[in-house]
């Protein structure tokens, strides 16, 4: 066997090898997308949208109280986080641009994005739960939104960078203050790049589980004051996943799938915004 | 005016990042200095766990930690590096779109669905093969690996396509096959890329709750074989945080809070200051 026909044949092999691995891959992942929209079509009904929680057994039981308790706590923490994250993001563009505060603020807000997120309930848990002295909704907001910020502050700093220098420089040329640039010229430039930030900062808290389990709680019953523990799909999903109750398996498959949708919807429509935008 | 106020708001958010991350390691760590002083190195090396008997140590959940982490990584670093591989030299245009979307739309689906078809799905099937009861280290491994792939080829892929074609293309001018500019040009260039992003990786499913919680256990013991239930930092904070009963107990539960966010904060830190800022120094 010549040199050459050697390499060409580990060529082979080694191609074949990474093919394999990516078959594998998606075969396990497909498998659970699979199992994830077999169960929950199966278990989707009306009911799940018109009724509350209820003990195991009871035909008249929903995810109703989990489904607007989502997205309460999922719109708080975008109300508070989302604003943060685009201002310390335009800061970081705008103003602190290479300086070493803003390079010290991008490092430690990267490492904050890959944080683990069940640490971030547990600090939440400390200086809201434990003054109030009890769960609430606020708790679990504002532990999603210390998630978000970074996410949303590391998209806004990069879109708002992409925006071209000259864009700025004619705006103060014609004599408008920098807030007024930013807002004016900046923004409008960067809006599809930083909607997509926020889409995607969305779609990533919407799926976080520990930092609620212990800073708003669980419910098993509609409630929209914020002051109480609110139910949400994802740890409603945990508690009913471990019960020992089929109907409440049931119910949890229906959460996972209802749940997965909203949030494969917001990273695609995120990417669509994106394409839009780079297309024009 | 406006202008200084706007200026204000804006620094005031950004400060507010670096006043939020030092608070929450001020919170943990006052909330664990009683553990600490009750129990002092016991806390990380001792494994008895019995809050009936207020003694915390802490040994298992953190050897669980590594030891499931390590499994995922062993299992999950050759796949990823197989699927990006995949993604950036072999498949087809029209192929590498595809399954280079879904790959990241796989990364985003939440981890506790993961875990749920880890355990009800998975834990019967090695409950099947190997006996017991299918939960434990290796069950948690093996989702985690699963969880973290789409996450992991992505960025690896990132990193390799990071390769300049001109590059590529003197290698394929001189006769290399695929597998030899793989293996002598990409792989050279990009290995500071790809190896933050496996680090990366590792940062994440050292933290990750959802997925395994449901499949490891929780029982605080150190294994002794890889399907031995056992536990881990993010576990027991799940499951143990709202049962605490004792301040002693919740100051040990905080003790490992504190020690999972150094510990994180640590690889993550590794993978961008050191591998990461390489890349982008290198450009």
């Amino acid at each position: 066997m010549t040199a050459t026909q050697k390499r060409i044949i580990i060529n082979r092999i080694a191609l074949g090898f990474s093919t394999l691995s990516a078959i594998i891959a998606l075969a396990f992942l497909f498998w659970i997308l699979g199992v994830l929209v077999m169960k929950g079509v199966d278990s989707l009904s009306w009911s799940i949208f018109m009724f509350e929680g209820s003990p195991p057994g009871y035909a008249e039981s929903g995810l109703k109280h989990a489904l607007v308790g989502q997205l309460i706590l999922v719109g708080l923490a975008t109300l508070i986080g989302v604003p943060l994250g685009i201002m310390a993001g335009t800061y970081l563009s705008e103003y602190g641009k290479n300086s070493k505060l803003a390079h010290t603020i991008r490092d430690i807000s990267d490492i904050m994005m890959s944080a683990p997120s069940i640490v971030i309930g547990a600090f939440v848990y400390a200086v809201v739960v434990m003054p109030m002295g009890h769960f609430s909704a606020w708790a679990g907001a504002i532990a999603l939104a210390i998630i978000m910020i970074p996410i949303i502050l590391r998209t806004t700093d990069d879109m708002l960078q992409l925006v071209p220098g000259t864009l700025r420089e004619a705006a103060f040329a014609l004599g408008a203050p920098k807030y007024k640039v930013i807002m004016d010229v900046v923004y409008r430039g960067a809006k599809a790049g930083i909607l997509t930030g926020v889409l995607l900062g969305i779609a990533r808290v919407g799926g976080e589980t520990a930092p609620l389990l212990f800073t708003s709680f669980n419910d098993n019953f509609f409630t929209t004051d914020l002051n109480e523990a609110m139910p949400s799909l994802t740890v409603t999903m945990f508690n009913y996943a471990i019960s020992p109750y089929d109907d409440w398996q049931q119910l949890g498959w229906a959460a996972a799938f209802i749940l997965s949708m909203f949030i494969l919807g917001l990273n695609i429509v995120g990417r669509l915004i994106l394409l839009a935008g780079k297309r024009k | 005016m406006i202008d200084k106020i706007f200026l204000n708001m804006t620094r005031t958010s950004a400060l507010l990042i670096l006043f939020i991350v030092a608070w929450i390691f001020v919170v943990l760590f006052n909330h664990s200095i009683e553990a600490m002083q009750t129990f002092g190195f016991d806390f990380i090396t001792k494994d008895e766990w019995a809050p009936n008997l207020e003694k915390f140590g802490a040994y298992a959940a953190i050897f669980g930690s590594v030891a499931s982490t390590f499994l995922a990584m062993l299992l999950a670093i050759p796949v990823a590096i197989g699927v990006a591989i995949f993604l950036s030299e072999i498949a087809h245009d029209k192929i590498k779109g595809f399954f280079g979307v879904s790959v990241e739309l796989l990364a985003a689906i939440p981890s506790v669905i993961y875990g749920m078809w880890g355990l009800f799905f998975f834990v019967p099937i090695l409950r099947d093969i190997f006996g017991g009861m299918g939960i434990g280290l290796l069950a948690a491994g093996i989702v985690l690996a699963i969880m973290i792939l789409p996450f992991m080829a992505a960025v690896t892929r990132d990193a390799m396509n990071t390769t300049p074609d001109i590059l590529k293309e003197s290698a394929y001018a001189l006769g290399g096959t695929q597998w030899d500019v793989i293996k002598d040009i990409i792989i050279p260039y990009a290995k500071a890329g790809i190896i933050g992003s496996l680090i990366l990786a590792l940062g994440r499913a050292i933290g990750e709750t959802m997925a395994v919680t449901f499949v490891m256990g929780n029982v605080h013991h150190t294994p002794k074989t890889i399907l031995d239930p056992t536990t881990s930092i993010p576990v027991t904070l799940a499951n143990e945080f709202t049962e605490a009963d004792s301040s002693l107990y919740f100051s040990s539960l905080f003790g490992l809070a504190l020690t999972l966010l150094v510990m994180s904060f640590v690889v993550i830190a590794i993978a961008k200051f050191y591998f990461l800022r390489k890349v982008r120094k290198g450009q």
